[in-house]
């Protein structure tokens, strides 16, 4: 007997019973359930919920690899030991001493983040009697990209806990989950324990261990160096291939785009949404520029070093883009019509911008605005709906009338 | 038979479990969320709505056959006014450090749904030894909820509880914080506390399925 058919034999076996769910999810992880839909028709399509998670998921490993070499660079680079790469193919970037760091610290975070995430869920579908939903997949790939590298596993771990059932399963499980829970997560971390997800010293592997000491190393965001009114060691070309300090997944924009790419080209992100987006924060940046144009702030303003970047540049420094294509896209909490996505992403991107210039103590606001334009998307959706309801008992009247 | 009859009993019991006025009913959510960043802030405004309300209930029953109906939210509110004026007092005379910590929240206790909320409902009809009860049994069931947020609030936030550190030192890095621990800066904002009070909910439902509303 095959392994295949013996686990079938068990399915039926654990009919009903109380671990029966835990099993299922194990075994339609290897193998297609021999279940047939019995009567009427059915819409046959390939891209059901583990399909479309497994294409996120795809998008999601180049930014993953990346972010581990990353890490390695940062470390060696802030202690001196390479020198600084020449570009996206620079040789001190893609080395195997840079891959080995970067696994060794970037890993554990996939582990605790899927581990922790994942027994969450299984323990949720045992007591609720449900199945296992695919709805932690991707989550549990995005946390790790949007913490620093250094953050202690404990601290990943209760708000993995915290946002799976905060953020998800009070709500009734994935699909019903208003916030999206990968951002609930990086939320609860920057409220909890804010000295690890800000600062000069969180962004470089090894710089939280060494800070006081002689060997001292730090890594300031280009964001934190702005809002500091500080230059910025980065030429353009570093933002956009992502050799700098940040998150482990959001630096290399090129590679966010790829990704977006993959999305919009199998429709499983709105280009509406990462479009709006876009267009949300370059209007702000273009805002804020005139208004520095017109020199109602001058350089004596602490909201000077972040109004004066050049509107464009928005997007290539902090995560908005990686916001924009994979957190904003989220078919759950984002909104459903196609008016209320422009809208919603508009005033991500708008908003995105504003709480970076505006509030130096965060400066990346787009895990904010998401957040808060989550909550606003069933509003949003509401009026759109309502607005058409209302449009089309006019012309009804007109025609009768 | 013992000190309360059973009828009586119930006055006191009910609010405790099912019938909790932050938990069920919902009402004095504001300063449940505001002072219960420490343990000792929270036991101090339960004891001070228990007065309140205590006293309260017992004041207007014993005047609500001569109020007159029209102006009775007008005579509440001074019933209230007054008492909350005293507990302001005695704090900042006695214990002024926690008065500053309370701020406005002690004042605030006018505004306190609970209180109306009984005086409406309950003072008005009933004498004043079963409102007494009544006042010193919402009271608890506030009091309660209010040091159960406080406890894990302080615990979990600030290390510590009634200001003693249970858990060492974190500057020091003694007791946990030598392993690594951190406190928790989410618990001491009051989003946390709404959290934690839904938590409460959340369990006390699902206890007691006859809770649940549909």
């Amino acid at each position: 007997m095959s392994l295949k058919s013996s686990l079938h034999n068990l399915k039926e076996k654990y009919k009903g019973t109380k671990m029966a769910p835990a099993f299922n999810a194990l075994h339609t992880f290897l193998y297609l359930p021999n279940m047939t839909t019995e009567n009427g028709t059915h819409i046959k399509a390939a891209d059901d919920l583990k399909r479309t998670m497994n294409i996120v998921i795809l998008a999601l490993v180049p930014c993953l690899i990346f972010g581990m070499f990353n890490a390695g660079y940062q470390h060696y680079l802030a202690l001196g030991d390479i020198e600084s790469a020449k570009g996206f193919l620079g040789a001190s970037f893609w080395t195997l001493d840079n891959l080995i760091i970067g696994a060794w610290t970037v890993l554990p975070l996939v582990a605790v983040s899927y581990g922790v995430g994942l027994g969450v869920e299984f323990l949720f579908a045992v007591i609720k009697g449900h199945e296992v939903e695919e709805g932690y997949l991707v989550t549990g790939m995005l946390v790790p990209l949007i913490v620093p590298v250094d953050i202690p596993l404990w601290m990943l771990a209760t708000a993995v806990i915290f946002g799976v059932v905060i953020g998800k399963e009070v709500f009734g499980g994935t699909g019903m989950n208003i916030l999206n829970p990968a951002l609930t997560i990086r939320a609860f971390l920057f409220f909890a324990y804010p000295t690890w997800m800000s600062g000069d010293k969180v962004w470089v592997h090894g710089a939280v261990e060494r800070a006081g000491t002689p060997d001292a190393i730090s890594g300031e965001t280009i964001l934190g160096s702005f809002a500091q009114n500080q230059s910025v060691a980065y030429d353009y070309w570093d933002m956009f291939w992502g050799i700098i300090p940040g998150s482990v997944g959001e630096t290399s924009k090129f590679l966010i785009i790829i990704g977006a790419l993959i999305l919009i080209f199998t429709k499983i992100g709105s280009w509406r949404i990462i479009a709006s987006t876009l267009i949300g924060a370059l209007s702000m940046g273009l805002i804020f520029n005139g208004v520095v144009d017109a020199g109602w702030i001058t350089d004596t303003s602490k909201f000077y070093g972040l109004m004066s970047v050049p509107f464009w540049q928005h997007l290539i420094i902090g995560s908005i883009l990686f916001g924009a294509v994979y957190m904003a896209t989220d078919p759950v909490t984002a909104s459903q019509t196609n008016k209320g996505k422009w809208i919603y992403g508009f005033l991500i991107g708008f908003l995105s911008i504003m709480i970076r210039v505006f509030n130096p103590a965060y400066p990346e606001g787009v895990f904010l605005a998401i957040l808060l334009m989550n909550v606003f998307a069933p509003t949003i959706d509401h009026y759109v709906v309502q607005g058409n309801v209302k449009r089309r008992m006019k012309r009804l009247k007109v025609k009768t009338a | 038979m013992g000190l309360l009859s059973k009828k009586d009993a119930k006055l006191i019991t009910d609010p405790l479990t099912d019938n909790n006025p932050i938990t069920i009913q919902v009402l004095g959510i504001c300063s449940a969320l505001a002072i219960t960043a420490e343990l000792k802030a929270s036991l101090v405004m339960g004891i001070a709505v228990l007065f309140v309300l205590g006293v309260g209930n017992v004041v207007i029953s014993l005047m609500r056959n001569i109020i007159p109906s029209k102006i009775r939210i007008i005579v509440q509110l001074i019933v209230v006014a007054s008492l909350v004026i005293i507990v302001d007092q005695v704090l900042k005379a006695y214990a002024f450090e926690l008065s500053k910590t309370l701020s406005v929240f002690i004042g605030l206790i006018i505004t306190n749904c609970i209180i109306m909320g009984r005086f409406e409902a309950f003072a008005l009809g009933n004498g004043p030894w079963r409102s007494f009860l009544d006042g010193i049994g919402n009271a608890l069931g506030y009091a309660v909820i209010l040091i159960i947020v406080g406890f894990f609030r302080e615990l979990l936030g600030s290390g510590s509880l009634f200001g003693f550190p249970v858990l060492g030192d974190a500057i020091e890095k003694t007791g946990v914080y030598s392993i690594g621990y951190e406190n928790n800066g989410f618990m001491l904002m009051p989003p946390m506390a709404l959290i934690i009070v839904g938590l409460i909910i959340w369990v006390q439902r699902s206890r007691n399925k006859d809770l649940i509303e549909d």
